[in-house]
């Protein structure tokens, strides 16, 4: 018996597997309609995850790139010359202007290239029409665009990369008047020009793709799937669209109006400015404050974006896998509308110390506290879901505990900012660097890695290595809080963010050590992604294939559909609806699909 | 060479982890995978709670390693810094026992309730009285922790006490200016078109000028002008006029526990008491080198790692016999006007000096 025929069991079940999947191929699909220009939204999840995890690896060696001058900067990397060039290396020692571009980059992609595209683009994209039982999007086409306008960002953000006077340096949220001006910093020049662009093609994709999960969630529903039948995944994904698609066009506007101040001479966010070796600039009047109040009416939102596509995935998993209902639906449903109201009302949060009037920023800090109140009912909703189960470690579970973990972790400090007295102290220090990679970055990513390691079955038909898996996820979560947990103290000793070089102050260089410990810890965590990302594209091709239909025994309807559903998801009727998605362990029975009938005999919850 | 090494170690650990992981699998196939499945269960079961103890220890060790080297090991440098510790210390108490109580629960959670044969799920889909628990009880906590922080908000935001010294501050890439209001306790006027980097570089309007439209202010005549190093002294609150020449900057004082924008256009402020001066640090802190450090704390260009400035907090003497060494920007820029450039004024120039320190003293 050949390995091979080990892993796929009998040919009898290879057979039937092949059987199901020519079913539905009713009609002929080129490789460009089924690969390139899918209007299947299965497809197009898979191009946005992919895409993602492009973006990912780029983002993640550029934090390794930027960790090693961090961590060794007095070490000459001669090879890192040949390979980068000189504007990038010189004397084997990153370049400042490289340092503060790979630094740009990494919170710009990862932010937006893969925790918004690649996180919700990639399930809501695939999620979204299969669990609440519609054929696709509502609108294919515009699904088609999103993906392709995200592409489109793609390329014009990497080719950013090569221009002479270098990429954009002046940080992912862009401040004005140094993303204003390329005489106060070259990356401003050519490198921000690419940058917006890319931006706002990315807003234009947000928008198609956000547009268009607000209007399946709305209005395609299966019958009996009513909107307090939805699993919380929907639910999630629905608000995050709602997120997006009422403010990215706020950050847009802030885009427009700074593409002005750079090439047609306005004074939106531009006044009383010197540049040294150019002079007076003749704009007046206007406020570069201005930018950031419309920034952060997207980047607070974003935070979210970011967040609840995961957590309603993590709601999902943590659920089936303990064999238990989410403890309080509802709950879960109200506290995720509580956060995406606040999240509208919380952005100068950002800007305690721009000199924002006393008062508004006392409001603020009220209504950024008051986050923490539909976010500890989430966690200790979590908390008592695990309670009492019966709990399968599946690599998916496993990355939605460390997702618990690493968000009270992260959520906590997040008290500590918000209140505008302390974050005075605590303001662009590592502080924050610890908090929000925790709370947004990390624990994101691992409601990410969740999503893929749970639905990956119905993704490819095929399984990962759970072996594999469970390395990842030890070594990461392990890497994570070793990276990140320390820099609190680096934060409580004052030490700013976004410095190229320490040695000269004398408050923040007692770190040299600390800092090559954790550029090696995040050098191991990076090469352990590899590790996933092997994995993944190895699975596709030779993973084991799925078996069972409903690997998990899940309740939801992505679990009614062939192994591998063709466009158009069921081959016949799509299935009706008759109860909540977490009948789990209900009357002694282990699960009850959605799509089976009340009984008449059965409980009431 | 040890580059080539490297890589290709790498790839081995890879392969070897590759292969363990695929042999996994096979035996997991051939031996029965539920079997399989509940052994791996319970290693990742007892994984979980082992991490939980490590985690615990690790933040305990962490803390032993680095607490040291914080700013909390040694004593706030302002009056107002000191209500940012206490406050601190709440925060960490209050979220400190909420951390440790949360990940036990999860992670021992995880452990005691992992998958078991005999062990029926308990079927708890909500309960009301648990969700106005966790509802109200962080509310009321919050609500503490919202009112310290509004009151010292306010506070330090507030107007600073009478009398304090006023001192302008401005961000350029990648220093940082000074300014004093001279003798006469006025800031005089100023226009950032009239800058000249050499001999005018906050651009003080000194001279007429028809074209701009100004007309020569007198109070800058005094102004006193310097770079890198600002004196302030110990004991008395400090009123700092935070503004940029260029991009946004922003006056980080770590040791102050206080950080404000300088943001072209728009002026900021931020007032402080500064409790020990630069020799009594470097006692306390035990650092020969100590520093009063201004950091910018907003990203503004290349050199923003660069941006540094001091702080020296010395003794009301220390400070008169430091100001009447200044000379005004003014006569710097017009030495012709300079008094002491022409010797028959020199007894005249004394004279203003002294009048200059006992005035400072005064305040």
């Amino acid at each position: 018996m050949s390995n091979e025929a080990i892993l796929h069991g009998s040919s009898a079940a290879v057979h039937e597997v092949h059987g199901d999947h020519h079913h539905e191929h009713h009609h002929h699909e080129t490789f460009i309609s089924k690969y390139v220009f899918s209007q299947d939204h299965k497809m197009i999840a898979k191009q946005f995850l992919i895409t993602g995890m492009v973006w990912a690896v780029l983002g993640g060696l550029m934090s390794v790139l930027f960790r090693l001058q961090l961590g060794y900067p007095d070490a000459h990397f001669t090879w890192l010359e040949n390979i980068l060039g000189k504007f990038w290396v010189k004397d084997g020692r990153i370049t400042p202007e490289a340092y503060y571009a790979l630094v740009t980059t990494h919170g710009t992609v990862l932010v937006f290239f893969v925790l918004t595209a690649g996180l919700s683009g990639t399930f809501a994209n695939f999620l979204i029409p299969l669990q609440v039982g519609a054929r696709d999007m509502a609108s294919p086409f515009m699904n088609m665009l999103s993906y392709w306008f995200f592409f489109g960002a793609s390329v014009v953000m990497l080719s950013s990369m090569f221009v002479e006077t270098g990429p954009f340096s002046g940080g992912w949220t862009a401040y004005p008047p140094l993303s204003a001006l390329g005489s106060a910093s070259p990356g401003s020049k050519t490198g921000m020009d690419l940058w917006i662009i890319a931006m706002a093609l990315f807003v234009v994709s947000s928008l198609l793709g956000g547009l268009n999960y607000i209007a399946t969630v709305l209005n395609m529903r299966t019958k009996g799937m009513s909107m307090t039948r939805l699993p919380l995944t929907i639910w999630a994904l629905f608000f995050t669209a709602v997120l997006g698609v009422l403010s990215f066009p706020v950050l847009l506007s802030g885009f427009i109006l700074l593409i002005f101040d750079r090439n047609f001479g306005t004074s939106f966010y531009l006044s009383d400015i010197f540049v040294n070796g150019v002079g007076a600039l003749p704009n007046e009047g206007g406020s570069a404050i201005l930018f950031q109040h419309l920034f952060w009416f997207l980047g607070h939102p974003e935070v979210y974006i970011i967040l609840l596509p995961a957590m309603g995935m993590v709601s999902e998993i943590l659920s089936v896998n303990s064999r238990k209902p989410i403890f309080g639906y509802m709950a879960m449903i109200g506290s995720l509308f509580a956060i995406a109201i606040l999240a509208f009302l919380v952005w100068a949060h950002h800007m305690f110390v721009t000199g924002l009037n006393p008062f508004l920023g006392s409001i603020f800090v009220l209504l950024t506290l008051l986050i923490a109140v539909p976010s500890a009912i989430k966690v200790f909703n979590w908390l008592t879901t695990l309670w009492r189960g019966n709990i399968r470690f599946t690599p998916g579970m496993m990355f939605a505990i460390g997702f618990v973990s690493l968000f009270i972790s992260g959520g906590l400090t997040g008290i500590w900012l918000g209140n505008s007295a302390l974050d005075i102290h605590l303001h662009d220090t590592y502080f924050v660097i610890a908090h929000f990679h925790i709370v947004m970055g990390v624990a994101s990513m691992f409601g990410m890695f969740a999503g893929i390691y749970h639905w990956y079955p119905k993704m490819y038909g095929r399984h990962l290595n759970n072996t594999l898996g469970y390395i990842h996820f030890w070594i990461t979560i392990a890497g994570a809080y070793l990276i990140f947990w320390p820099m609190h103290y680096e934060g409580l000793a004052g030490m700013p963010r976004r410095y190229y070089d320490y040695s000269i102050w004398e408050s923040f260089k007692q770190f040299g050590d600390l800092n090559r410990f954790i550029s090696t810890v995040a050098m191991i965590v990076f090469a352990t992604q590899l590790l996933f990302l092997f994995n993944f594209f190895y699975s596709i091709f030779k993973g084991r294939k799925v078996t069972a239909k409903n690997p998990y025994n899940s309740n939801t309807l992505e679990w009614t559909t062939p192994i591998r559903p063709g466009h158009g998801n069921w081959p016949g009727e799509i299935p009706e609806v008759y109860r909540w998605a977490y009948d789990y362990g209900k009357d002694g029975r282990e699960f009850i699909p959605q799509t089976e009938p009340v009984g008449a005999d059965e409980s009431h919850h | 060479m040890t580059m080539y090494l490297i890589l290709a170690v790498i790839v081995l650990v890879f392969l070897i982890i590759f292969q363990i992981s695929k042999a996994a699998e096979y035996v997991a196939v051939l031996k029965g995978e539920e079997q399989n499945r509940k052994n791996t269960n319970k290693v990742n079961g007892f994984l979980m709670v082992s991490f939980l103890v490590v985690g615990l220890i690790g933040v305990w060790y962490c803390n032993k390693l680095f607490f040291g080297k914080t700013l909390l090991a040694v004593d706030s440098a302002s009056v107002q810094g000191e209500r940012v510790d206490s406050m601190l210390w709440i925060t960490l108490t209050v979220t400190g026992v909420v951390f440790i109580i949360t990940q036990i629960l999860l992670f021992w959670f995880a452990y005691k309730y992992q998958e078991s044969d005999k062990r029926k799920v308990f079927y708890f889909p909500h309960n009301n009285k648990l969700e106005v628990l966790w509802t109200v009880v962080p509310a009321i906590f919050l609500t503490v922790l919202v009112v310290i922080g509004l009151r010292n908000w306010f506070y330090f935001t507030g107007e600073p006490p009478k009398g304090a010294q006023e001192i302008e501050v401005t961000g350029k890439q990648f220093g940082w200016i000074f300014r004093y209001p001279g003798n006469d306790g006025v800031f005089g006027k100023k226009y950032y078109k009239v800058i000249d980097a050499g001999t005018n570089s906050l651009g003080l309007i000194w001279q007429d000028n028809a074209d701009l439209n100004l007309k020569d202010d007198p109070a800058t005549h005094d102004d006193i002008v310097a770079e890198q190093t600002m004196y302030i002294v110990k004991g008395k609150p400090v009123k700092l006029i935070i503004g940029s020449r260029d991009v946004i900057h922003d006056v980080g004082l770590s040791h102050f526990r206080l950080k404000a924008d300088a943001v072209p256009g728009i002026p900021t402020t931020m007032w402080f008491t500064p409790k020990y001066t630069t020799e009594e640090m470097k006692k306390i802190t035990n650092n020969p080198n100590f520093q009063y450090e201004i950091s910018c704390d907003q990203m503004c260009g290349n050199g923003h790692y660069s941006m540094k400035g001091v702080i020296q907090v010395v003794t009301q003497e220390e400070y008169d016999v430091w100001m009447a060494k200044q000379k005004p920007y003014y006569l710097a820029a017009f030495p012709e006007k300079d008094p002491s450039n022409q010797k028959t004024d020199s007894t005249k120039t004394t004279a203003a000096t002294t009048v200059a320190s006992s005035l400072i003293a005064k305040k």
